[in-house]
């Protein structure tokens, strides 16, 4: 449920985003799921692969000022009240959501991510999962 | 250790009986070879005879860049060519460059002036010195060359440029000394780290040898952190000589001048006034013992100010602070008179940044846009977008206290910013005139 999301910061600049994703497709890591939010002169792209070390090494080679985060990873039912009823959870609990964005993974199987990140996430992790919520686990 | 002991220790009664008889002399010898000068002195009536104290040098005519650049190229020379042996010109960024001439004696003045300041600093015959200067008519790169030459140092003439086999020469060679400009140091240092060196642990210079342009205590620091050495300044302009005007010794407290050769005096680049002992203002240099090209009282547009207190050293000679800035450099935003020196004192003491930037002035509804652009370095403050906001805000409110002005801040990813092995242009002026 908790999984690791690679944070990098990027000049706004036409191209600039396209750059950096072709460096990570060049050594050919697959992204599952990203975001990206902006103020005038900069952003920060958040993304979470399978390979958080690799690109990490592979960015910094470039350059770029990069850092990992641990984020909690949540599957949802990809219906109406799917997202607020894990929001509940949290909320009923007292825990904040830093960010959040996410992802369908499958529509045939009306599943949905969310990627949120919270400060304790082992104890938002260990409600979460008391409640019969599960999300990705990624092994590196 | 001195060079000269004798020169470099004397008293200064002594000292200023020697400025005053080179003095005398030097007025005559601009006035009877020197067009430019023979017109100035006639007009003000002065001679040599007519100096009585040191003090009476406030009476004599200055010199600025504009005279020497309007008599281009050979106008100011004081001997016929068979006797100049060399030449070398400023950079010259802006119109013709400025000309400068040598005779024989001049370069051997010189080349003793820049041996003291490099045993000042550190130096012996034992050292092996790399020289990142750009060689050619900037007078950098030949002035420590020959000055080093001198002491019997073995010198490396790798000139500027090629950064990766400046590091693997020092590595093979096991060079000791770095002659570069601040920034150049930093940029080696950040290049060798980038092909696997570790400046403290892979090489092995132990002393920088720094010049060319302004170094903040905080960059040096930096330098020094970065390389493992010891790094000291040192001063001159191709006008006066080129490097060994003054430079620090071991104690760096001040830039000593070997003023046997070089008087210097402040002036308030305003009213043109002389100032004080202590006072900050423009440095003005009046050449004591030049054959080739003599200057009486030129203003150098450098920032700083003197101290006549014999030195824990045991050196005599004066001192000047590390330049604050030129009154060239000087930018007005919005009234306020700036230098890019305070805003590098103000990144190098916030290590989520990098020390190097660019400064952007833009007019935006008539009023001044004022800009710094900072390489961030910091990734830890890439979890929340308020660590990034705050972080501007920290850095604008030091500016603010130091400038007293608000510069936006815009954070730019790590060496996008371009990086300089001569002289460093870090001002960008869009400003509607």
């Amino acid at each position: 449920m908790i999984i690791k999301q690679i944070s990098i910061f990027v000049e706004n600049r036409p191209g600039r985003l396209a750059e950096i994703t072709d460096i990570i497709a060049q050594n050919g890591i697959n992204i599952r799921a990203l975001s990206i939010a902006d103020t005038t002169h900069f952003g920060i792209l958040r993304i979470i692969t399978e390979h958080t070390n690799q690109v990490e090494e592979v960015l910094k080679k470039n350059d770029l000022t990069v850092s990992i985060t641990s984020v909690i990873s949540v599957c949802i039912n990809d219906k109406p009240g799917g997202l607020s009823s894990v929001l509940h959870v949290l909320a009923d609990n007292d825990i904040q959501i830093e960010y959040m964005y996410a992802f369908v993974s499958d529509s045939k199987k009306d599943d949905a991510y969310v990627v949120m990140r919270i400060e304790d996430d082992l104890r938002a992790q260990e409600i979460l999962k008391a409640h019969g919520f599960y999300g990705l686990e990624i092994d590196e | 250790m001195y060079w000269q002991k004798d020169i470099e220790t004397m008293d200064r009664a002594e000292l200023e009986a020697l400025q005053l008889a080179k003095l005398k002399k030097l007025v005559d010898y601009c006035h009877d070879n020197v067009p430019f000068y023979r017109e100035k002195l006639d007009a003000s009536g002065i001679t040599g005879d007519k100096i009585k104290c040191l003090s009476d040098i406030q009476y004599l005519p200055l010199t600025t860049k504009e005279d020497i650049r309007n008599n281009y190229p050979f106008g100011m020379f004081a001997r016929p060519m068979k006797d100049i042996v060399r030449i070398h010109a400023s950079s010259g960024t802006t119109g013709k460059p400025t000309v400068v001439g040598y005779t024989q004696n001049d370069l051997e003045m010189w080349s003793n002036c820049v041996s003291r300041l490099v045993v000042a600093a550190g130096a012996s015959a034992d050292d092996i010195v790399q020289i990142a200067f750009g060689y050619g008519l900037f007078t950098g790169a030949l002035g420590l060359h020959y000055g080093l030459e001198n002491i019997g140092a073995t010198v490396v003439p790798t000139s500027s440029g090629n950064t990766e086999k400046h590091l693997m020469l020092m590595k093979d060679f096991g060079t000791t000394v770095l002659v570069s400009t601040p920034s150049y140091a930093l940029y080696m240092a950040e290049i060798a780290r980038d092909i696997g060196l570790d400046p403290r642990k892979d090489l092995k210079v132990r002393l920088g040898l720094l010049g060319s342009e302004g170094c903040t205590l905080e960059m040096r620091d930096k330098i020094e952190e970065a390389w493992g050495m010891f790094a000291t300044d040192n001063y001159g302009m191709s006008e006066l000589v080129g490097p060994g005007v003054s430079g620090e010794c071991t104690y760096r407290c001040g830039l000593h001048f070997a003023e046997d050769h070089f008087f210097p005096e402040i002036i308030d680049s305003n009213t043109l006034e002389s100032k004080g002992e202590g006072e900050l203002g423009e440095l003005v240099i009046t050449t004591l013992s030049k054959e080739g090209f003599p200057l009486i009282r030129y203003r150098t547009k450098d920032i700083t100010r003197l101290n006549y207190e014999k030195c824990a050293c045991g050196r005599t000679h004066a001192r000047m602070d590390k330049t604050v800035g030129r009154s060239d450099d000087m930018i007005k935003i919005k009234g306020v008179n700036v230098f890019p020196t305070q805003i590098e004192s103000v990144l190098v003491s916030i290590p989520e940044v990098g020390p190097h930037y660019q400064i952007v002035l833009k007019t935006v509804r008539h009023t001044t846009d004022f800009e710094v652009n900072i390489e961030l370095l910091d990734a830890s403050l890439l979890t929340k977008y308020s660590e990034l906001e705050g972080l501007q805000k920290k850095i604008a409110h030091k500016m603010q206290t130091v400038l007293g002005l608000n510069p936006k801040i815009n954070l730019v990813e790590p060496k996008s910013l371009e990086r300089f092995a001569g002289k460093a242009k870090r001002v960008i002026d869009l400003r509607e005139k």
